[in-house]
């Protein structure tokens, strides 16, 4: 199974199974990661579940369609080049590895 | 000096919310969340779209696991009931027979299925969407549906309307009125809306209503309607609005109105019990009156108001609506409450299938729906959270750039 390491704000890494088909989202809220706050579940209708990609990571990562770029206007924190949203990223077996730093705050 | 104590009733996203938000605001005392459906808190949107058709399991339903609530210390009692609240004591009363003590009580009661008082209704294949229990029976149901039914073209009917197709059944729709969502959108989005649903292969009847639902042998075969045609129905999805659940709080004699009547720092009449979400009828600045709203947005929002208000900051609720429905490939997104607009101009061709409609009432911007089209809505949201200042001349002109102007605005 594909692992994600997610790294909360205060630097503490947490590496986690994430099936297949799985969202980087939904894999954080099914282990009780608490700084992904995912309040429209996943429909692209918020930007609780903000996360940085690893800069040297992004090419692996799905296109960020339209949607995704306007939505990412409403980071509570800091909007970067390597922002995502997490329910946006599908885990698939390239993925494997894949390194998501969460932001001090998603609301 | 005991630890103050606050419970939740309702386990809705309003409940579920406001309990995790307490804990997240620092506060140390005891959280019970009580809520009568057996099951962990989940989410209700996916019910009449990607859970419905199948797409998605109950792991991406919850909206959180299981050993979230014990990891914040979170009491949650889900398959009790309260059935009275003494204000004087301080307590409610549950359903299993114990009493528990609160310091604020949190009403997140939510709204039920209105049931149709009509002959037939409670023929086996007469169904309401509200709960996941509902939303199971109907998933097994559409397997071996033909000929569906939907009374009340309302979001959930609508969108119910376009899974059952989907998934290959024939499907009627009927509305009393002849719009179509007509209660919370414009007549320009309520039509874009009716004809993709014919399109799509859907019947859609305006203007009729039910006469009475017909069997044989206790299971459902038909719909007459009150124009008197007979539709064929082996399924009939009853959505015709829900009833807030505010009962619980008329007995403990406090005001109800369409709702459980709140200020605006969502408080009842009296200060340590507050109601929000679907159950709750609150004064907005959104609208010319009070409204009370069945969203998401407004659940988590006016959650994270009152966690905040026994935590110590209040402040008044002033979040700005947005809605959404998921409707075959459209995607329909509202900002602000568009009811009661007196103008309305579109921004881009309804004929491209990417547009919105950005209403007015007297001059200013009030709310923005939008098909297909995430870039006006998260500008609307924006706008809509100050004076938006934006004419509808600029609306309608698309090479006039909502994103620069709402920049201006928050430099200001």
């Amino acid at each position: 199974m594909p692992q994600i390491t997610y790294v909360h704000s205060n630097g503490t890494r947490q590496t986690l199974d994430v099936p297949v088909g799985t969202s980087v989202m939904r894999g954080a809220i099914l282990n009780g990661i608490d700084g992904i706050v995912a309040e429209c579940g996943g429909e692209m209708m918020c930007a609780t579940c903000h996360v940085y990609v690893e800069e040297d990571q992004l090419a692996r990562t799905p296109t960020q369609s339209d949607d995704e770029k306007a939505m990412l206007e409403f980071t509570a924190s800091e909007r970067r080049p390597n922002s995502r949203l997490s329910c946006q990223l599908v885990v698939t077996p390239e993925l494997d590895g894949l390194v998501v730093y969460l932001p001090e705050t998603q609301v | 000096m005991p630890e103050p104590v606050v419970a939740v009733v309702g386990t809705g996203q309003a409940g579920f919310q406001a309990a995790a938000s307490l804990r997240q605001d620092g506060f140390a005392g005891r959280i019970i969340l009580i809520g009568d459906e057996p099951v962990l808190p989940y989410q209700r949107p996916p019910l009449s779209k990607s859970y419905l058709a199948g797409e998605s399991g109950l792991d991406e339903l919850w909206l959180r696991p299981e050993s979230f609530y014990a990891q914040h210390q979170i009491d949650l009692l889900a398959g009790e009931t309260v059935t009275a609240i003494d204000r004087t004591q301080r307590r409610v009363q549950l359903g299993s027979g114990g009493k528990l003590s609160w310091d604020h009580l949190i009403l997140a009661t939510g709204a039920r299925f209105r049931p149709l008082a009509m002959p037939g209704a409670e023929l086996d294949g007469v169904l309401p969407l509200r709960t996941l229990a509902d939303a199971d029976t109907l998933r097994e149901r559409l397997d071996q549906a033909r000929d569906v039914v939907v009374v009340g073209a309302g979001f959930i009917g609508l969108e119910f309307a376009s899974v059952a197709i989907a998934g290959g059944a024939a499907a009627r729709i009927i509305e009393v009125t002849q719009h179509p969502m007509g209660r919370v959108v414009s007549a320009t989005i309520s039509r874009f809306f009716t004809d993709a649903h014919r399109r799509w292969g859907a019947e859609v009847l305006l203007g009729t209503g039910v006469a009475r639902i017909l069997g044989t042998g206790g299971r459902v075969s038909g719909v007459e309607t009150s124009d008197g045609q007979h539709l064929p129905a082996d399924l009939v999805l009853i959505c015709v609005g829900v009833i807030p659940n505010a009962e619980l709080a008329r007995e403990a004699g406090l005001n109800v109105d369409n709702g459980i009547v709140v200020d605006q720092c969502l408080a009842t009449a009296d200060p340590a019990i507050l109601a929000i979400g679907d159950c709750a009828n609150f004064p907005t600045p959104f609208a010319t009156g009070r409204v009370r709203l069945e969203s998401v947005q407004n659940a988590v929002d006016q959650a994270r108001c009152v966690a905040a208000h026994i935590s110590g900051k209040l402040e008044p609720y002033d979040k700005v609506p947005w809605f959404w429905s998921d409707q075959g490939d459209l995607k329909l997104q509202i900002a602000g409450i568009t009811a009661g607009h007196d103008a309305a101009v579109l921004r881009g061709d309804p004929g491209s299938g990417r547009f919105s409609v950005f209403c007015y009432r007297a001059g200013r911007l009030i709310g923005v729906e939008s098909v297909n089209q995430t870039a006006d809505h998260v500008a609307a949201r924006r706008l809509l959270a100050g004076d938006p200042g934006l004419t509808p001349q600029q609306a309608a002109d698309e090479s006039y750039d909502l994103r620069a102007h709402t920049r201006r605005l928050a430099a200001r």
